[in-house]
This record gives C-alpha cells, structure tokens and sequence, in this order.
C-alpha cells in the first residue's frame, strides 16, 4: 500500500501510578485504510486512543497527523485535525432529531442566531448519500435503532470534518445484520478516502474488515500484521501471548430432570410495559439452555424474575420442583438458584466490600459464616482464601476491596460464589461480557463443567457466538417472546434474522 | 489452565472498575473514601483558622482567644491528670467539658450509624427531644421505685422513644419512598412543637408545684432516678456515669458494624441496595431497622442529659437546645466511625465548653464567643460537603495549566 500516512503515532507513553498503560507504542495510518486495533481488555488500546483524541496527554511520544506534529489539549482540537471518535456508548439526546444532533454545535443558522434546520436536514441528507449512511434525519433520535444511532454518530463526525474516524468497539451493540451492514458502510467510507481505527477485541470481524492489524498486549505493542495471511489462531496467540482455545470443548448433554420451569410467564418492566409476554420453557439437569437475543427484548427481566428480584404479571415458575416467589430472593437462593447477574458492579458485588465480604453475599447468615447474628469475619477469609485460589481471582487477596479488581476478576469472583453454593440451577447472565479472551476461555470452560456435573444451566447472552458454542438447545427471544427454539446444531443466518423479528409472527 | 496468562501486576486502567487514581485530586479523593485521618484534621485546623481570622477581624488577639478557650474547656487539666479534685478551676472545666462530650457522642452516633446505611439522619434534634421528654416523665413519676431500677427504666424508655421517632422517617422511607431529610426535619420540628406544649402553663409534663408561679417547667427527676456522679460534685453538675455509657455506645457501634450479621446488612444496603436485594437483604426493613438504632442514640443522650444534669426542663430550654444537629458536624468529621466520632465530640465538646463558660469579657465579646462554636461547626459542615467543589477546582486548575502548555508548545512546533 502505498497511500500517504496521514496520521503517526510515535513512542507514544502513558503512564498511570503503578502501571504503563502505553509503553512506547508505534501507530499509523494510511488515507483510505482500515487499521484495526485489537488487544484485551487493558491492553492499553482505549488509553492510546484517549490519547489521540486529546482526552489524555502522553507522557511521551509524537502525534503527527499529515506529517505535521500537532499536541491535543482536548477533544475540540482533535476535531479540528479532522479526527473524529465514535465511542462505545452513544452521545445523543433522544428527545431530538437525527439532523439536529448531527448539526450540534456546529448549526447552520438563519438570521445568525436561529437554527436553519431545512439547511441542516439538507446537509445530513447530502452527507448520508455521499457516504451510504441511510438515515431519516427528521426522526426522533429515540424513535431509531441502536444500528441507527451508530450511523448518526458516525454522520456527526464526518459533519465535523473528519477525515480519520476513531471506532471504538462498534459491533458490541450491533445484531449480526446490523454488523454486516457497518462493514458495508466502512467500505464506502475508504472508498471517499477515509481512513478509519478500528478497536475491537473480536478477531473475526478484524480479520473480515481491517486492510492492517495492529496487536497490543499489556500496553506494548506486539506487532504490526497485514490482513492476508493473519489466522484467528495466530492473533489470538499475539494478544494473549500463549495458546488460546477458541472453541468449547464440549460433549453433547446428556439431560436429566426438569430443574427449572418456566410457564406462560409474563413479566413488566420498570415502566409498567409487558417485557416477557407468556413465555414458557424448561431446563433439565446437565443442559445450557441459551437464550440468544437483542438487547432490551425481555432477557433481564425473565432473570430477574427467577431470581424473585421482580414481580411476574402472570405465570408460574418452578425451580427445583418449588414454586417461586416473588419478593424473596433468599428463598430462590436457597432452593437451590445461583445467579450470575448481568450487570456485576450494579447487581452482582457490593464493590466496597472485600472480596471476602463479597463471597457471603448469600451465606452470611448462616453457619459458618455467622451464628446467633454474630459474624465471623475470620471464617469469611478462610473460605475468600480457597475460592480465590480454586477460581484462579487475581488482583488481590480476601481483604482487597472488590472495587480494586479488574473486570475478568470480579466476574470470576461473582462465578466462584454462585457456583460454591452448589446451585441445582444456575442462572448465567451475560457471564462474559465485556471480559477478554483469557477470562472468557476460563468462564466458558467452567460453565460446561458444571453441565458435566449435572446442573441445569439458563444462559443468556447478547453475544450470539456465545450462545452459539456453549448451548445444548437455544431459545430467541423478539419483543419478550420466544421468536424460535432450535438444537445445538442452529445456523447464525437464521437464529439473527429471528433476533430482528424477521419470524417473529411464525413462531409466535 | 492459565498458567501462560501474564501474571497482573494490578488492575490496568481501562478494564478496572476503579482505575488507578490518576491524579492527585483523584488520590486525595481515594484517599478521603479510605477514611484517612488527613482531611478530617486539616478540615478541623482550617475552621479554626477561619474562626481566628474572625476574631481577628473583631479587634481581638485570636491567640488570647484561643489560649482561654482551651482554658475554658479544662484542656490545662490533662497536663496533670492526677489532681481530680473539681474545686480547681481546670478539673471543673474538664468534667463539664467531658459532660457535653457524653452527649455529643451520642448524637454523633445518631448520624453516623444511619449514614452507614445510606440515610442521612436530620432528626437527631428530635429523637434528643423526645429521648428527653421521656427521661423526664419516667424520671419525675414512679417515685417508688428503687434507684437502679428506676435509672435503668428512665434510659431504656428514653432510648426506646427516640427509637420510634426516628423508626417513623425509616418506616415512611421504606413504604411510600418519602426522603429522610424531608421526614427527619419534619420531626424535629413535630417534637420542639410537643414540647412546647409539654412544659407550657397547664401541660402535661409542667410540674405541679409550679402551677401557682406560672413558670413553663416541668418537675424535677427524682433522686432515685438520677444517674450516679463519680466526678464532681452531683450538687454542681458533676459527671455522671452516662460518659461510660456514651464510650460502650461506641464500642457498640463499632461492634454492631463490623462483628454482626445486622451490621453487613446495614451497610450492604448503604453502599449498594441493588447488591443487597440480590443478596437477600430486605432493604426496606434495613432502612427501618438503622433509623430505629439511630435514633436510639439520640433518644439516649437525652434520656442521659435529663437524668444526669438536667433533671427538669422548661419551654425556654427547648428552644434554647440544639446539640441534636451539632451531631451532624460530629458524625461528619469523625467520617462515620467509632473513634473519629468519639474524637470529634471530645472536639467539640471543648468548643462548646470552652467558648460558653470559659472566656472573660475583656478576652472577646461573650455574645461573639458563644457563637464561635457555632461558626466552626458551620465550617466543618461546610468543608466536609465540599470536598467536590475542592476537587473540582483542583482539576479545572490543571485543565488551565495544562492548555496554556499545549498552546506554547504548538506556537513554538508552528
């Protein structure tokens, strides 16, 4: 490739007390390439971008964007270098218009004080063309789909000039359709001459859409690798710097009883709207069961409401032969539930407590941990000490506060109380998410050990692959229904058309 | 298993929950949440700073002020310990000083120990008042009743008032989601209007022997019911054995917190109710349960102070009284625990003392000195509940300096 470089990153350096997020890292790139950027998690990638984008200041190191060395103080003059960011949480205010939030801050007036809003329609609607971005810019930006929302992100950058975009993670809200559909779009960006970072830790969509690959791992960088030739194999090896099994080993269920059933369940949110509309479905002993689905389509509600966290509309569900009720989670927990929350900061620790404090979340109560009401913080320790070692929790020993430890740490420290209690039913909300791929490789390892051992296991996940490698059976959930049931053997293609409602109608 | 995977050596900042603190604005922050003794001591010394600074500005010496409310307080005393003897000016002082320091435990418990649980308790005024209402009812009735079991029904109903003034902003918390400081403060103004009407001409608890004189006051506690004096003497407000019962308070505190399975739950529900409820904890019941002990706390200094040096009590003192919400500045420089609680009342049980009792006219005005103490807890309050302004201008200070470097920087790249 020989397109000019249009933006260098030299011996770029971050430090933060204790720790080099970036130690020297080389970057750059080339007008019309897509670099991706893959690492794990604090591997120093969002630090580096942060850095670009003038969040951060480098200790060290040289940012030249078209050979000129510029220094950021903030966002504003990342910006006006013609970078642009698209960050993993979406900034917009739904309550306005696709063209408005585009033009944000940089309206086209009338009369210089008012909003000129036909202009800045027909600006969006010139630049969506241009770039392939179909939006309706008089929509309401909480009327549109999160795939939508990403797109007027983008649009917002390019309205800003942009000539480098900054992704950060762009397929982690995105259904398989809508991930297509980006890669469409990052295409006939290059295609005007854009050049674009791509951050991702996925090594299947990196190996699908970058031109280079460049792997960080521990805040250095690995190396630099074009696209043919890379194997998902091989990446996985640069970023975690050993041997990874991509694939679950597993070998088909052998199911037992009905350990959870769920019927004709129906299930409102905080607002008062049905969430789950009559669902019903069983677990038996030694199957995973796994729910795949879009975000916000009744999964966190049907959990909670197993776990007795919130009141069911209608229905029955029966765990372990008994029946749940609502409003008292110790008595699930008792019957035999273990739950991995989806949300493991909100829900699943209490960050302040230690990690000891944090394992008797559900016991401590009870014989050893405490008698007559009065607690034996010794006990508490004793047990944090084996569970830490037997669920390999690093970052700290049973006094370290569960606020200290990194993500795959906590979550691991959430597995290892859940799975210690001995739990018939273990209920595993998006177990994974947000971890990287050595943690990830561990959870779902121990997650098919525990099927081995004859527990029913609920999955629920966003992460279609997820759901994919480690279920025995799968469930799709569309609108709080169950939009299709399929065996171990189902096809991606079918299972993300149901996750968009495309058979909804049909199975319902 | 993972044997290749490089070991961490801590959590990196982007996949941290709580990253390293970046800054020092950052680190001081972590290390306020750490409860370092730093803050809390520069908060103190820079309130007394300001107040030196006002009396000052008044035309008096703040040094000369300062030296006589140490004076004042009895700390001269604690150079030698061993004269207990109160008819020297020093060891009175102390006594008195130790006597307000009783009370101001107590009420800085009130706070602290709802603080854990995530309530910010108000009411301590009106769990003190009730607490005391009903020391002195119990006090000046029953006088047939031996003296140990008469002192120990006084405190035990004055604890349990203040425990069911305070369970009512629990309750109402916990059912319709009323908010404590709205409820508290409610309360407090519910129990100084009950007393008003308790010790007015005619009212219930205005004693009898007053009626012909028409003086709003009630009875006086009878003898069988006042708490033992083992410093001073009883005829001269000497101290009585409430302070032992004000130090195990705080033993009981620290014990209930960190050696029960109420005080996990307590403060499982203060850091994180949505973790609480999935562990099992009824969070509801938790709010009930810690207002309930708070106010017990507050329900017991009164039921103490009635028992032990006031014995009776009149409408003027009721509007006079607000130790309850010094409390608040108590629990808030001792940062909600035992002994910085027990610390800060000694603090400013001193102050209290010092600047009411112990200053001479010619020192500073009286009217300024008395509320010297006020203005110090003031800034105490002040300080505590600015630690995010304090951070804030501290990060927009680097901000600054950092442009004002990345402009000379690219005028001298261009």
């Amino acid at each position: 490739m020989d397109a000019p470089i249009v933006l260098e990153l030299q011996g770029i350096t971050k430090r933060f007390p204790g720790i080099v997020a970036d130690d020297h890292v080389d970057f750059d790139l080339r007008r019309g390439e897509v670099h991706a950027l893959l690492g794990e998690n604090g591997a120093g990638k969002s630090t580096l971008m942060n850095i670009l984008y003038g969040l951060y200041r480098a200790d060290e190191g040289e940012i030249l964007v078209n050979g000129k060395r510029i220094t950021f103080a903030s966002a504003r003059d990342a910006i006006a270098n013609g970078i642009g960011m698209v960050h993993q949480h979406f900034m917009l205010i739904p309550v306005m218009t696709v063209a408005e939030n585009i033009v944000l801050a940089n309206e086209p007036t009338a009369a210089g004080l008012l909003l000129d809003y036909k202009a800045a329609v027909e600006r969006v609607r010139q630049l969506s063309a241009r770039f392939g971005l179909a939006v309706n810019p008089e929509a309401k930006v909480e009327n549109i789909s999160v795939g939508q929302e990403q797109r007027v992100e983008i649009l917002k950058a390019l309205y800003r000039g942009a000539d480098i975009l900054i992704l950060d993670e762009p397929t982690a809200v995105l259904t398989p359709q809508e991930a297509s559909e980006l890669f469409e779009i990052i295409n006939s960006l290059k295609a005007e001459g854009k050049s674009i970072i791509f951050i991702s830790h996925k090594l299947n969509e990196v190996l699908e859409i970058a031109d280079r690959i460049t792997v960080l791992r521990r805040g250095k960088k690995v190396d630099t690798v074009l696209r043919q030739g890379a194997t998902e194999a091989g990446l996985a090896r640069m970023m975690v710097g050993r041997e990874v099994l991509l694939r679950v080993d597993k070998t088909p269920a052998v199911p037992g009883d009905v350990l959870l059933e769920i019927d004709d369940l129906q299930v409102e949110d905080d607002r008062g709207l049905p969430a789950v509309r009559g669902v019903s479905f069983e677990v038996r002993a030694g199957e995973i069961l796994g729910i795949a689905g879009v975000e916000g389509n009744g999964q966190s509600e049907l959990v909670e409401a197993i776990a007795g966290l919130r009141k069911p509309a209608g229905g029955r569900i029966r765990l372990a032969g008994r029946e749940a009720v609502y409003g008292n989670t110790r008595k699930m927990f008792d019957s035999g539930l273990g739950y991995i929350p989806e949300d493991r900061q909100r829900r699943g620790l209490v960050l302040e407590f230690t990690i000891a404090e944090n394992i008797a979340l559900h016991d401590y109560r009870l014989p050893p941990d405490s008698k007559w009401g009065w607690l034996f913080p010794g006990r508490l320790v004793a047990r944090a000490r084996q569970l830490i070692k037997e669920f390999d929790v690093r970052g700290g020993g049973p006094s370290t506060r569960a606020a200290a430890l990194s993500g795959g740490n906590q979550q691991k420290l959430v597995a290892a109380r859940e799975v210690a209690r001995d739990p018939k039913v273990l209920v595993a909300a998006q177990p994974t998410r947000g971890l990287d791929v050595g943690a990830i490789e561990f959870l779902h390892r121990r997650l098919v050990e525990e099927r081995d051992e004859g527990r029913a296991i609920l999955l629920v996940s966003l992460e279609l692959d997820e759901v994919l490698s480690l279920s025995d059976r799968i469930l799709v959930f569309y609108e709080g229904r169950i939009a299709g049931r399929h065996g171990a053997a189902a096809s991606e293609e079918e299972i993300g058309l149901e996750m968009l409602g495309a058979r909804a109608s049909e199975a319902a | 298993m993972s044997e290749g995977l490089a070991p961490q050596k801590g959590p990196l900042p982007e996949e941290s929950a709580e990253a390293p603190p970046a800054t020092v604005a950052a680190r001081l922050a972590l290390f306020q949440r750490a409860g370092g003794i730093l803050t809390p001591l520069a908060t103190a010394i820079v309130a007394f700073l300001i107040g030196g600074i006002v009396v000052a500005a008044t035309g008096h010496n703040p040094y000369v002020a300062y030296w006589d409310i140490i004076k004042g307080a009895g700390l001269n005393w604690l150079a030698h310990p061993w004269q207990t003897n109160t008819a020297a000016t020093d060891a009175y002082n102390m006594s008195q000083t130790l006597l307000q320091t009783t009370t101001l435990i107590l009420t800085g418990l009130a706070v602290a120990f709802a603080f854990r649980c995530g309530l910010f308790n108000i009411g301590g005024q009106g769990q003190y008042f009730v607490g005391l209402f009903c020391a002195n009812w119990v006090g000046v009735s029953f006088v047939n009743m031996t003296r140990p079991a008469h002192v120990v029904l006084g405190i035990a109903v004055a604890a349990a008032a203040g425990a069911a003034w305070a369970a009512i902003a629990g309750f109402l918390k916990a059912t319709v989601g009323a908010h404590e400081v709205i409820t508290t403060i409610m309360l407090n103004w519910v129990a100084y209007w009950l007393g008003q009407y308790l010790f007015v001409q005619g009212g219930p608890l205005q004693a009898a022997a007053n009626k012909p004189l028409d003086v709003p006051i009630s009875g006086t506690v009878a003898h069988s019911a006042q708490l033992p004096v083992f410093w001073g003497d009883p005829l001269l407000q000497g101290l009585h054995i409430g302070f032992f019962i004000a130090i195990a308070c705080l033993v009981v505190f620290w014990v209930l917190l960190n050696r029960t399975t109420l005080g996990y739950e307590v403060k499982a529900v203060g850091f994180n109710p949505a973790a609480a409820a999935y562990g099992g904890i009824g969070v509801r019941k938790n709010y009930i349960r810690a207002m309930a002990i708070s106010g017990a706390f507050a329900g017991l200094a009164g039921g103490l102070d009635m028992l032990g040096y006031l014995f009776k009590f009149g409408t003027s003192d009721v509007q006079a009284s607000s130790i309850g919400f010094l409390g608040i500045a108590v629990a808030l420089l001792g940062r909600n625990s035992a002994l910085g609680t027990g610390l800060a009342a000694f603090l400013f049980g001193a102050l209290l003392y010092g600047t009411t009792h112990g200053l001479q006219a010619g020192v500073i005005n009286p009217s300024l000195a008395g509320h010297l103490t006020e203005m110090i807890q003031g800034l105490v309050v002040l300080f505590v509940g600015a630690d995010v302004l304090v951070l804030y201008l501290w990060n927009a200070r680097r901000r600054l300096r950092r442009r004002r470097l990345a402009d000379e920087v690219g005028e001298a790249a261009a």
